[in-house]
C-alpha cells in the first residue's frame, strides 16, 4: 500500500490487516518507532478532530508533525497550484496527510509527489481513515466484522461517512437497516451497488421497532442546511433523537456509534449507559491512524 | 437497378454512419471542420436497425483515434468508413475505450480536475448509457451529461 486515498482501493484482506495492526498498537505502541520521521498535515479546511488525532498518532509513535491549517497567509493565497504546494511539502516531510474541499484532491496529489499521501477528507467524496476507524471500533465492540446487524440512522443522503461505511462492511455479510426521513434516504445508486454486491438491507422511517434487533447503531447528524424547506426540517428533526429510554429493550451487546460532533441527536443520558461507544470510537481513531502511518511509512512489522 | 444516393459519394474521406437521429450536430462539433472542408450531413434517414439515423461524410479527411473515441461516446453504434477513390477501404465500429484521458471535462464543479491545470481521466463503467467514472472525484456520469474539452 503506497497511499490511502479511497476505501475503493482496499480489499477485505487489507482492511483486516490494518484493523489487526491498530489492535496491536493499542496494546503496545512501543513496537513502532517513528523517531525523526515528519508528517506534513496539509489542511485546506478546518478539522480539529481529524488533524489532532493524526498528530496524536504520529507523536505517540515518536514522530514529528508540521502543519498547514487553512490557506490564509500561505502560498496558496498567492495563487500557487495544489500540485506545487504539495511538491514542496513532500520535500519537507516523509508523509502527507491532507484535507481539501475539492473532490479528488488527494488522489491528484498522490500522483504528483514521491511520499505517501493519506486522504483525510476530500469534499463529499472520501474519508477513508474515518471508515477504517469505524471498522476497528465495530470489530472491537463486537469481536468480529462478520454477519452483524447494523442500523445507520439520520442523514443517509449526504452523509459521506455512512456511504463509505456501507461499502467498507459489504465484504463481511452485514445486514443493514437504513433509517432516515424520506428526503434524506440512501441514494439510489448506492442501494443499487449494494444489491449488486449481495448486501442485505431494509429502509426504515422509524428506529423504535428495530432497536432490539441490532448490534450497532450508527447515528449521524441531520443538518438543517440540507433542507430546502424549513417546515420539512421541523417535522423530522426530532424523529431520530436517541435517548436512554429508547435503548431500554436493546440487545446487551448493542453499541451506539457517532462520528462526532453530536448536537442533540444522542442525548447525554445515553453517555452513562453501557451502549455509549462514541468516545471510544474517537479514541480508536488514534490507534487506526497509527496503523495507517506505520503501514505507509513501511515500518509496520 | 441503379443505386440512388441521397448524398453525393465522396472520392476520399470518411463516412460516419448510424449516428442516432438528432445527434449529427454534436458529432460535427467534435470534428471541427476547417473552412475548406467539404462536409455533407444527412438527418433522419431511414434505417433498418435504428428506424431513423443521421450520417456525415467528410471529404479529404481521415479521423484520428481520439476523434473516433469521442464519436463513440455520442454515437455508440456508429460505423466509420474510410473512402479512397470512391471505394470503402475500411469499415469499423466505434468502440468506447476503457480509459479516456484529456478528452472530457468532469461535470462535478467540486472535482479537483476543474480547479487545477491537469489532465482529466475517466474509466468506462458501463457501455450502456454509456457511463463513465471520474478517476479523481469518483463520481459516475452518463456521456450525455459530459462535455468535451
Amino acid at each position: 500500500m503506497k497511499n490511502l486515498i479511497s476505501m475503493r482501493d482496499l480489499n477485505a484482506e487489507k482492511i483486516l490487516e490494518l484493523v489487526a495492526l491498530a489492535e496491536s498498537l493499542e496494546k503496545d505502541p512501543s513496537q513502532i518507532d517513528l523517531a525523526r520521521r515528519v508528517m506534513a498535515a496539509m489542511f485546506y479546511e478546518a478539522s480539529t478532530r481529524t488533524r489532532m488525532s493524526f498528530e496524536s498518532a504520529m507523536k505517540r509513535l515518536g514522530g514529528e508533525v508540521i502543519a498547514m491549517v487553512g490557506t490564509s497567509g500561505t502560498s496558496v493565497e498567492k495563487g500557487e497550484t495544489l500540485a506545487d504546494t504539495a511538491k514542496v511539502m513532500a520535500r519537507y516531510s516523509d508523509i502527507i496527510v491532507m484535507r481539501h474541499p475539492l473532490e479528488g484532491a488527494a488522489r491528484y496529489v498522490s500522483e504528483q509527489v514521491n511520499v505517501p499521501v493519506v486522504n483525510a477528507g476530500d469534499g463529499a467524496n472520501q474519508h477513508p481513515t474515518q471508515s477504517l476507524l469505524d471498522l476497528y471500533t465495530i470489530k472491537k465492540a463486537q469481536g468480529t466484522l462478520e454477519g452483524l446487524k447494523l442500523a445507520l440512522v439520520g442523514d443517509l443522503k449526504y452523509g459521506r461517512t455512512v456511504h463509505s461505511l456501507a461499502y467498507a462492511l459489504a465484504p463481511f455479510s452485514p445486514e443493514f437497516y437504513f433509517v432516515s426521513p424520506r428526503s434524506l434516504c440512501m441514494p439510489a445508486h448506492i442501494l443499487k451497488d449494494l444489491t449488486k454486491r449481495g448486501v442485505k438491507f431494509t429502509e426504515k422511517k422509524k428506529i423504535e421497532r428495530i432497536v432490539d434487533e441490532i448490534d450497532i447503531m450508527y447515528v449521524t447528524r441531520i443538518q438543517r442546511e440540507r433542507f430546502p424547506d424549513r417546515e420539512e426540517y421541523e417535522k423530522v428533526k426530532n424523529a431520530y433523537i436517541i435517548t436512554a429510554d429508547l435503548l431500554q429493550n436493546a440487545r446487551d451487546n448493542l453499541k451506539v456509534l457517532h462520528p462526532l460532533p453530536r448536537v442533540n441527536e444522542i442525548t447525554t443520558d445515553v453517555d452513562s449507559t453501557k451502549y455509549a461507544y462514541y468516545f471510544d470510537q474517537a479514541e480508536n481513531g488514534v490507534y487506526m491512524r497509527q496503523a495507517i502511518l506505520a503501514t505507509l511509512l513501511g515500518v509496520a512489522k | 437497378m441503379m443505386k440512388v444516393m441521397k448524398v453525393d459519394a465522396i472520392r476520399n474521406g470518411t463516412v460516419i454512419d448510424h449516428i442516432p437521429a438528432g445527434r449529427v450536430q454534436r458529432v460535427l462539433a467534435i470534428l471541427e471542420p476547417r473552412e475548406t472542408d467539404v462536409v455533407m450531413m444527412g438527418m433522419n434517414f431511414s434505417s433498418k436497425a435504428m428506424q431513423k439515423k443521421d450520417i456525415i461524410k467528410i471529404e479529404g479527411r481521415e479521423l484520428s483515434q481520439q476523434e473516433v473515441n469521442s464519436i463513440a461516446l455520442i454515437a455508440p453504434a456508429a460505423k466509420v468508413s474510410i473512402i479512397r477513390d470512391f471505394t470503402v477501404t475500411s469499415k469499423s465500429k466505434v468502440e468506447i475505450p476503457e480509459h479516456i484521458e484529456g478528452l472530457l471535462s468532469c461535470p462535478n464543479p467540486k472535482c479537483i480536475s476543474n480547479a487545477e491545470p491537469m489532465v482529466t481521466r475517466f474509466k468506462l463503467i458501463d457501455v450502456n448509457g454509456p457511463e463513465l467514472g471520474c478517476h479523481y472525484c469518483e463520481r459516475v456520469f452518463t456521456a450525455d451529461e459530459m462535455s468535451h474539452i
